[in-house]
């Protein structure tokens, strides 16, 4: 047995991607009945109502922004873009795991992703929601957001393509599309098992409404393959082009501190992050409360700690640089951002958490322990979500408030409304994430179906090697 | 498995899905349609007025010069809407009982304007200013269109930005010498038309480039 690696081999045994035992009709029975058996009991209706209540202060805050503008949020001169633009790269940034998760790792035939793919691109679709609402809502006057499209109008207007904010409008749009194609394909099968399964007439009808007549023929499924390749093809440019273009909203001004080369890569990878890191906060009390350790096994954790230790260090190698460039530069107003402003001025103490939750305490991930440790995991996750977003509050912030001219220097502090608006998304997220657990399978039945065949095909494949190896020796 | 649908699901759920592609098509077409539609730009719309004036008889018929009410058009941004007075030079001898101009008389009386619903309103954020398109060789008909021959005054041109970036954009279609810009006969030659703009850009000094400046309408 000399050609296999010895240590591969004992890692993906002592923890597959699917607990030994399962058949096509337990897998099916387990997710199903999430939706379609379990009653409804009051941990759920906690967190909807927890959300709930969060996305009516949202309501609450959007209102008072129509009536009285965008004057009751905290941006003023020199500080212009404030908690809005803090919380929009945020949220987009999140969205990208699914995206990775789904595309990518799909096309790499990596066997892992099955069971956690369905959740994280839900958990995308929603965090683009609710990144979307920010520059919406950041326009001032958001009743006329669609000027921000090229459509033949009264104006003689086109957009400004030379501003990268339209290009944002375009990456933001196709990818919320795109995700949502995506996911929606990949559901088809799955509510067409929920149709079946069904006791209750009308979830037939609307499971039935919702997967458009699919029947499970070998046309349909030929079809399905076709155009899920297909996506996620469509999707994995996605995964590196909407970051980028949101990273030159910052890079193609002329402000120190933004107008750097290495910000696409730099945010790519902050994005992967923080979207693990919420991949994580979410599978873990998922699969305690729904007792999915059979599907999101510790393998899944620890691959996704991997992800994130990966990428955390990208990211620890774009402060680094970015410290470093301005330092070589001997451009002064780089160096008094990124030497001086930064690390040791008024927002020192942003700047000192954001390494410490981004850099510092990601480092534990080289520890196998903390990897397969859903709760340390866990907590380690919720540093790296705060972490991405002092990061880009970091970002925005110390950029903007010492500008080129000291007499307009200024703090900048988000109100109660900036607060209330950013939490109000917290909630909008949370409640979209509890009605979607309960009225979708959130892992993907139809391919844990085929991940029961591959593990069995690849048992009997393993069994027959063996035997043949023990005749030889 | 009992089927849960009846077979008419089938074209029903063809008729959402062309419903789906064609619906939100339609919606967009016909608002499109309706924002440049009289409905929206007021174009040729008839509006009552307290006396129903005729720019028609008054200039067509008795040929007089449209300065002759709206004084300050050649002076100020606002061209002036004539005080009773005005009208009062010849109607205080002819037609001076006529019931029809009973509202001016007593406008007169009570020392109080007549109150004329208006046809061209631009919005507030909008700049404009009469004296320098009259300077520059606009005439009047280019946006008012053939004022002698209405009855009751209408807006000719819907006035959207579109509309007024067209000329901005290439002012040499509309230019004309300063003489003819009160002429509402006077139209633009066809084949020489933009041979005499180009000339009229050069010699009147109108920077082109700049009239599509922002600031030049939004200040």
């Amino acid at each position: 047995m000399t050609h296999r690696d010895p240590e591969s081999d004992s890692a993906a045994e002592a923890s597959p991607v699917l607990a030994p035992g399962h058949t096509y009709g337990t897998v099916t029975d387990k997710i199903s009945a999430l939706v379609l058996v379990r009653p409804y009991n009051w941990r759920w209706f906690l967190g909807l109502g927890v959300g709930f209540a969060l996305t009516m202060m949202l309501l609450l805050a959007i209102t008072v922004l129509l009536v009285h503008g965008v004057g009751i949020w905290g941006v003023d001169v020199p500080v212009m873009w404030g908690f809005a633009i803090v919380n929009f790269v945020w949220w987009i940034g999140i969205g990208h795991a699914g995206t990775l998760i789904s595309a990518i790792l799909l096309l790499l035939k990596q066997d892992w992703r099955t069971s956690i793919n369905r959740f994280a691109e839900a958990m995308t679709l929603f965090a683009v929601a609710c990144a979307g609402l920010f520059p919406l809502l950041h326009l001032g006057r958001p009743w006329v957001f669609y000027w921000l499209l090229p459509y033949p109008n009264t104006m003689a207007l086109w957009p400004q393509w030379r501003s990268p904010l339209i290009w944002d409008v375009f990456a933001v749009s196709t990818y919320a599309t795109v995700s949502l194609l995506f996911w929606y394909v990949g559901l088809i099968p799955d509510l067409a098992t929920l149709r079946d399964r069904a006791k209750n007439r009308w979830a037939g009808y609307i499971y039935g409404f919702l997967a458009m007549g699919w029947r499970g023929s070998a046309r349909h499924w030929h079809r399905y393959r076709t155009a899920y390749l297909l996506l996620a093809g469509l999707a994995t440019p996605l995964v590196v082009s909407v970051h980028s273009v949101v990273s030159l909203d910052f890079t193609v001004a002329i402000l120190p501190g933004w107008h750097s080369t290495i910000f696409p890569p730099y945010f790519v990878a902050g994005a992967i992050f923080s979207g693990f890191a919420m991949v994580v906060t979410i599978a873990v009390p998922l699969r305690a409360a729904y007792g999915l350790h059979d599907f999101i096994t510790t393998r899944h954790l620890e691959n996704m700690a991997k992800v994130m230790l990966a990428t955390g260090l990208i990211v620890a190698y774009g402060y680094l640089m970015e410290a470093f460039t301005a330092w070589y530069s001997h451009d002064p107003y780089e160096r008094f951002v990124q030497l001086a402003n930064r690390p040791f001025g008024p927002y020192a103490h942003t700047y000192w958490m954001m390494l410490t939750c981004n850099v510092f305490i990601p480092q534990l991930l080289w520890f196998r322990s903390v990897r397969t440790s859903a709760l340390g995991l866990w907590v380690l996750a919720f540093f790296v979500n705060i972490g991405m977003w002092l990061e880009r509050y970091v970002i925005v912030i110390t950029s903007l408030h010492r500008d080129f001219l000291p007499s307009s220097w200024a703090m900048y502090h988000g109100t109660v409304w900036d607060y209330a608006t950013y939490y109000g998304t917290l909630g909008l997220f949370l409640s979209l994430m509890f009605l979607f657990i309960r009225f979708l399978p959130v892992i993907s039945i139809s391919e844990m179906r085929e991940l029961v065949h591959e593990t069995e095909q690849d048992q009997e494949r393993r069994a027959e090697q063996l035997s043949t190896e023990g005749t030889v020796s | 498995m009992p089927q849960i649908f009846h077979p008419s699901a089938n074209t029903l759920s063809r008729l959402t899905l062309f419903g789906m592609a064609v619906g939100p098509l339609g919606l967009l077409i016909v608002s499109y349609l309706l924002i440049r539609s009289p409905y929206q730009t007021g174009v040729r719309v008839i509006r009552e007025q307290p006396v129903p004036f005729s720019h028609e008889h008054h200039v067509g018929g008795l040929g007089i010069d449209c300065r002759y009410c709206h004084t300050s058009v050649e002076t100020s941004s606002f061209a002036g809407l004539p005080p009773t007075h005005t009208c009062m030079t010849c109607h205080s001898q002819i037609w001076s009982t006529s019931p029809m101009l009973e509202p001016v008389r007593t406008s007169l009386a009570m020392k109080q304007p007549i109150v004329w619903t208006r046809i061209h309103n631009l919005p507030d954020f909008v700049y404009f200013n009469h004296a320098i398109h009259i300077q520059k060789g606009i005439g009047c008909v280019s946006c008012h269109g053939r004022v002698d021959k209405m009855p009751i005054t209408w807006k000719e041109e819907p006035l959207t930005m579109e509309w007024c970036l067209e000329c901005h954009r290439h002012p040499e279609r509309h230019l004309r010498e300063k003489r003819e810009v009160f002429n509402m006969e006077w139209a633009p030659p066809v084949p020489e038309q933009l041979e005499i703009g180009r000339h009229l850009i050069e010699r009147e000094h109108i920077e082109v480039d700049r009239l599509t400046n922002c600031s030049v309408c939004h200040r």
